[in-house]
């Protein structure tokens, strides 16, 4: 290990031990903005995870992240908090699976299609069924989780998360996915297993997402399927990935931590006209900014250094 | 029961292919997933429910209106957000990618503007709300109507671009935008029009919709998936392919809906999706080119 990784290492570890005793210092406004951070930055770095290096767009992030609650909301009266979680994350992997093997073979836009329309899909599913079945809309969760807890599981997560796709990012998987982001036909050549590596990816992108549904669900303490299956969810997740560049360990989360103190401030000043704004932003981003703040700010540098670099995947937004 | 439930099928199918022939078009000819498509159509929903409760104009001469306005916007869209996109688009995929991003974009811009203008209520009003006997079942007049707009924007649509010089030339894009150019089309103008064009037909569909159906502000993703279904369904950039999808989906959610359960009609929607996804990729009617 040289030096500077070393250093890096420490910094992350410093970093992250600040932040896990913050809740000592810091007041109870500022632990639930942070649960808030905290879950779009898993949620972003997670999207990302599948979506940079493959270029699929999904907008589904807000399905699986209902799921997570939703299970939560089902199974918390009946089993130990930690299976509660496995539950969940099994319950999401499930779904994965099953999108991701009828979609991921095909044409990149089925894909997206098909993650626009899964939270719609999901939530009528959920509400057909609490109506039929059970008779009641709503459910209560009462568990024992204070929401210092909840920014602990979270923190832990998004350390998890990050380590998760930094070690992906030097495995012989996230070389696999490089190649079939560049070039499917040269990947296929290659002999990798496309729509096999694609479907891991989806399938553990997917799992992080519905736990940070779970574990945030205890928050609410009452849920429904039009509030946890709230599309806004999918589309944040998606600027804040953008806006950082998905195909940087830190671009999410650079984009995420920004992004949310603005939609904070935006909701709670100009609530009515939030969606207006917030496409706006969206679309702003993508005119400007097709490859994310990072590679932005990367280019600058090195012009400011005299130093030429040949601007990466011109035109294209991911 | 049965035929009350064919008719229903039909005259929702019949919607359906209507807003299916504008996202084909946009699809096959501009090259643009609209995910914006869905708030188009409720927009002029809007337009008509304001047209006819404000001022008192019958729904078929607010299409009049509509139709125009969609237009305009559609021109105007493609000219100010997706012509730059496709100037830099490197490639057919980079440019399906961008324009899923801009018109998700577009999706909030449309919908919180809905929201802020009418809120998040369900909306719909009372036009011909009156039974009519066809065939021994009862259909309520304005379903007739929305069948009988359908129809004949449908066909003349159909007529147009297969019989007219224009509408081989537009179908000339959708076949291959490379070759195009060398017989003397200009595609970026043949682009904006079929943009334009598919902007106008959703402007139809949601005027038609608006004069038998409830719809709310965040309705919108609903009429684009099942308008993207009937497109894969039928083969992008297929008119007559959208038609029959249409009318196929429009059926089945009717049955699923009569027989099995209202709740489960987007269940039933998606069932299909995965089935044709699975089994025919480029559509019922398409050759495979995979």
């Amino acid at each position: 290990m040289t030096l500077k990784s070393f250093g890096s290492v420490l910094f992350f570890l410093v970093v992250l031990a600040a932040l896990a005793f913050l809740p000592f210092y810091a007041g109870e406004y500022v632990v639930t903005l942070m649960i808030g951070m905290t879950g779009y930055v898993v949620l972003a770095t997670a999207w990302a995870l599948f979506s940079g290096p493959t270029r699929y767009i999904s907008l589904a992030t807000v399905a699986f992240f209902g799921i997570g609650a939703y299970t939560v909301s089902v199974l918390s009266e009946t089993l130990p908090y930690v299976l509660v979680l496995l539950a969940a994350a099994l319950v999401g992997l499930v779904v994965a699976l099953v999108v991701g093997l009828a979609t991921l073979r095909l044409a990149g836009v089925y894909f997206v299609i098909f993650s626009f329309g899964l939270a719609e899909l999901v939530r009528q599913l959920v509400t057909w069924y609490e109506v039929n079945i059970t008779g009641t809309l709503g459910r209560y969760i009462f568990l024992p989780v204070t929401s210092d807890g909840i920014y602990w599981q979270l923190l832990a997560l998004a350390a998890a998360t990050l380590l998760f796709s930094w070690a992906i990012g030097r495995s012989r998987l996230g070389l696999a996915l490089k190649v079939i982001g560049d070039d499917e036909v040269v990947a296929s050549h290659c002999g990798i297993n496309i729509a096999g590596v694609k479907l891991a990816l989806f399938s553990v992108s997917a799992v992080i997402i519905t736990l940070v549904g779970a574990i945030q669900a205890p928050r609410w303490t009452y849920i429904e399927p039009s509030m946890v299956f709230n599309p806004t969810t999918s589309f944040l997740t998606l600027i804040m990935a953008l806006l950082g560049g998905v195909d940087r360990l830190w671009g999410p989360l650079l984009g995420a931590i920004p992004l949310f103190l603005l939609f904070e401030w935006l909701s709670a000043n100009f609530p009515n006209h939030y969606p207006i704004i917030l496409g706006l932003i969206f679309i702003a981003i993508v005119f400007v900014l097709p490859n994310g703040v990072l590679a932005a700010a990367e280019r600058i540098f090195s012009k400011r250094r005299g130093v030429t670099v040949p601007a990466a995947n011109q035109g294209g937004a991911l | 029961m049965l035929t009350t439930t064919i008719i229903s099928g039909l005259v929702l199918g019949g919607t359906y292919a209507l807003i299916a022939m504008g996202l084909t078009l946009q699809y096959g000819i501009a090259r643009i997933m609209n995910l914006s498509y869905g708030e188009m159509i409720i927009a002029a929903a809007f337009l008509a429910y304001v047209l006819f409760g404000q001022w008192g104009v019958n729904p078929v001469l607010g299409l009049l209106v509509a139709v125009p306005l969609g237009f305009a916007f559609g021109y105007l869209v493609y000219g100010l957000m997706l012509r730059p996109l496709v100037a830099r688009a490197a490639s057919r995929e980079s440019l399906e990618i961008d324009s899923i991003l801009v018109t998700f974009g577009l999706l909030f811009v449309i919908q919180g503007a809905m929201l802020v203008a009418f809120g998040s209520n369900y909306t719909s009003y009372n036009y011909l709300n009156v039974g009519i006997d066809v065939f021994g079942a009862v259909i309520a007049a304005n379903r007739l109507v929305a069948l009988g707009l359908a129809v004949v924007a449908g066909g003349a649509l159909y007529l147009l671009f297969t019989y007219t010089l224009w509408g081989t030339a537009l179908r000339a894009v959708a076949v291959s935008p490379r070759s195009a150019p060398l017989v003397g089309i200009d595609v970026n103008r043949a682009a904006r029009f079929a943009f334009a064009i598919g902007c106008g037909l959703a402007a139809a569909g949601g005027v038609v919709i608006s004069t038998y159906q409830t719809f709310t502000a965040t309705a919108g993703v609903v009429f684009t998936m099942k308008a993207l279904v009937v497109v894969i369904m039928g083969g992008v950039g297929n008119i007559l392919g959208a038609l029959s999808a249409g009318l196929i989906l429009g059926l089945v959610e009717t049955f699923v809906a009569t027989y099995l359960d209202p709740g489960l009609t987007l269940a039933a929607t998606y069932l299909i999706f995965l089935a044709v996804l699975l089994w025919r990729p480029a559509g019922l009617f398409g050759r495979s080119s995979r």
